[in-house]
């Protein structure tokens, strides 16, 4: 089947509806998400914030192994979570706790391998959410598959799989693109293109016009959208999401944003980047443009700020509690889950280690 | 074409005894190998600015410029196929995996083409090319970030693998795979980075193919590898003092692999423990042990032990403990060689 190359090619310009400085972008492409979806954002946006800069200070303070901010790309988090329904499959990254909270997981099972306690914390299957993947591009296949096997079964689920910039250079990226527009998967794409792959600059990844446009080789349309831009997010998404649950396939959305943070904490950013080419990037913030936005239209004042910021209080006194507590599941659960019926080799293996912890105990 | 370039695998800076890390030692191998042969090209990811995740390639795109050492789209793949047209090309490409399990990736890469690349041309075509892997645990690393994968190198018909477990090899070692005519697996073990050693960048060592023996003993043999050596010289100097004599072996190249020094060593004490943090099934440590069997049979007072990692996906940080091969382990498997028999 060909496609028009017109249907198939982004937007000359990264969709935008509200700018930088909280006004109403003239002559947008799309329509405002309405109020209620956008107070909802400003919510999520205020807890993604929080959820970030708690996490950060726990990792300064040793009680999370490490922790990949994604500070200043709030907005992304919060459009992925938000336009999901319950039959829906997320499919997040390493970078993507705050939507995984978001899609209500609990911090103290988002946050277990943060600890350092286990691989993943929460039930994939309770939540509709994949364990965050970290081998890049990897995960974007599995979401083909379940978006494959859903409609396979009859299913109204779309997957929404996430990564970054760097990772569209992997062969599993453009594999995944391939597989979802040969079976037309109802699978949407988000790019974070958050400039940055750990040191390395976008335009070492790539010459094409865009990351949007690479979806044109293999038949899937792409569209580029303000990724600090909520509201731009919440209508990209949401139509792509309407849109491949409708039957029409795949859709690859290209999110413009930036990593404010280094790549984890364990990162030395000024190797690699100047301080005001951040500081550019912070005029450009999520929060504060739908804060703008929302208080011109009397959708927010001082008490409904009030009760954002205290909900996020709450969330993330929650994460100092909970994250404080040792998390770390027994030893022989290290042999419990490698099969469905462990091996016998693996019996035998618990029970060396039963021994060595019972005769360290005797010590 | 043929690459036939040779390159000198003496030290470029002669002599001296300097205090080094292991991760320094590597940058200089890398540095003095540059400076002595222009073939020589270093790329992956974040190795440019940044001087990659752990500095092995810190100042080498300040001092030799960005066509000597580069960074390359985030593709592990495409970095390991590249060298290997750049190597058929007469170039002497040395590619980092930022860690163990991220250079799966590149998988095929290495065991379709790297491996059998001499072999398919009936020697027409090597490729030297070093892959340069950060590898095993010990640092509290999260999930894909503390494999040991040498298992899969060595199983690999035409790679050659090799791990220092010091500062002065992986300075010898390193210079001496960037040399070779055949493609080398230098797999770093990342928990010995940071440690500091005098090394003497004069001295004459064995290159690759060639074990050493770290500590003479005369009760029983410690066979180890990268990581696992310190484990092993610990655990002599704790079976010392009980009054137990171990000899410490150090494989440093696991192919090609140094039965001589090896089975003389177990000949000599006529007992062994292999110690390894891989999962021991179908490991390193059973081919050793195989090959100790096979060979020394009738020196041997017991069956030759295994101290190694469990079957099992390797731990989150706060478990790892649990599956690196410490003392204790090592001299559990020391006290199973049939004392009693002897
Ligand atoms: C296959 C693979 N190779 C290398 C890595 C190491 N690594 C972790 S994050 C990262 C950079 C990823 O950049 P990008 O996709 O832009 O995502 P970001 O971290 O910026 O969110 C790298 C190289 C990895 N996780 N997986
Ligand atoms: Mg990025």
């Amino acid at each position: 089947m060909t496609r028009d190359l017109d249907l198939l090619l982004p937007s000359p310009h990264p969709v935008e509806l509200i700018d930088p400085t909280g006004q109403t972008v003239a002559e947008a492409t799309r329509d405002l998400p309405d109020d209620a979806a956008l107070l909802r954002a400003f919510a999520g946006l205020t807890t993604a914030r929080r959820i970030n800069d708690q996490a950060s200070a726990l990792a300064r303070q040793g009680r999370l192994a490490v922790y990949p901010s994604s500070h200043g790309q709030e907005a992304c988090q919060v459009a992925a979570a938000q336009v999901l329904t319950d039959d829906d499959w997320l499919f997040p990254t390493y970078r993507d706790t705050a939507a995984v909270v978001l899609r209500g997981v609990d911090v103290a099972e988002a946050f277990l391998p943060l600890q350092g306690a286990w691989h993943s914390g929460y039930d994939p299957h309770e939540h509709k959410t994949a364990p965050q993947a970290t081998p890049l591009a990897t995960q974007l296949l599995h979401a083909v598959g379940v978006a494959h096997a859903a409609r396979l079964r009859g299913e109204p689920t779309v997957a929404l799989a996430l990564c970054g910039d760097g990772a569209t250079s992997e062969g599993d990226f453009h594999e995944a693109l391939n597989f979802a527009a040969v079976f037309r998967a109802p699978v949407v794409f988000l790019v974070q293109n958050n400039q940055y792959a750990i040191s390395v600059p976008l335009a070492r990844q790539s010459v094409a016009p865009s990351l949007a446009h690479k979806g044109i080789g293999y038949g899937v349309p792409g569209e580029r959208v303000d990724g600090n831009d909520v509201a731009a997010l919440l209508a990209v998404l949401g139509a792509a999401m309407t849109r491949a649950r409708a039957g029409e396939g795949p859709q690859l959305v290209e999110a413009h944003t930036y990593r404010m943070q280094p790549h984890t904490n364990a990162d030395d950013s000024r190797r690699y980047r100047q301080d005001d080419e951040v500081a550019g990037w912070a005029q450009r913030d999520p929060l504060a443009r739908l804060e703008t936005w929302l208080r011109q239209h009397d959708l927010l004042d001082d008490a409904g700020l009030a009760a954002v910021t205290a909900d996020a209080d709450q969330l993330a006194a929650r994460m100092r509690t909970e994250l404080s507590r040792d998390a770390t599941p027994e030893p022989a659960e290290l042999f419990a889950h490698v099969y469905a019926t462990p091996t016998p080799q693996l019996v035998e293996q618990a029970a060396v280690v039963a021994d060595e912890l019972s005769r360290e105990d005797a010590r | 074409m043929t690459s036939t370039q040779t390159t000198s695998t003496r030290p470029a800076e002669s002599g001296g005894h300097v205090k080094l890390t292991m991760a320094q030692a590597l940058n200089r191998a890398l540095r003095e190998s540059m400076a002595a042969d222009d073939s020589v090209v270093v790329f992956g990811e974040d190795v440019g600015a940044l001087g990659g995740v752990f500095r092995i390639t810190d100042g080498l795109t300040a001092e030799f410029g960005d066509t000597r050492c580069f960074d390359t789209p985030l593709a592990e793949s495409g970095i390991v196929g590249m060298a290997i047209g750049m190597a058929m090309n007469g170039m002497r490409p040395v590619v980092e995996m930022q860690f163990d399990a991220f250079a799966y990736p590149a998988f095929e890469q290495i065991t379709s083409h790297v491996a059998k690349m001499r072999n398919r041309t009936r020697g027409k075509v090597s490729l030297p090319m070093v892959i340069r892997i950060p590898y095993a645990g010990g640092i509290g690393g999260v999930e894909h970030h503390c494999d040991s994968s040498e298992a899969y190198y060595a199983h690999t018909p035409g790679l050659h693998v090799v791990t220092p477990s010091n500062a002065a090899d992986a300075h010898r070692l390193l210079r001496a795979a960037i040399a070779s005519p055949d493609p080398v697996v230098f797999m770093e073990p990342k928990k010995l980075y940071w440690t500091k050693e005098e090394v003497d960048l004069g001295a004459e060592l064995p290159g690759i193919g060639r074990a050493m023996i770290r500590r003479e003993g005369t009760d029983a043999t410690l066979i180890a590898y990268g990581p696992s050596v310190p484990v092993a010289l610990e655990a002599a100097e704790v079976a010392a003092q009980e009054g137990r004599s171990l000899q410490v072996v150090d494989l440093r190249s696991i192919v090609p692999f140094d039965d001589e020094t090896v089975c003389a060593a177990v000949r000599s004490t006529g007992r062994a423990v292999v110690v390894a943090e891989a999962p021991g099934f179908a490991s390193v440590a059973s081919e050793i042990v195989a090959r100790v069997t096979e060979r020394c049979f009738h020196s041997l007072a017991a069956p030759v032990r295994r101290a190694v990692g469990f079957d099992i996906p390797f731990p989150a940080p706060k478990l790892e403990h649990l599956q690196l091969p410490g003392v204790d382990r090592v001299l559990d498997a020391v006290d199973d060689l049939q004392w009693d028999l002897s």
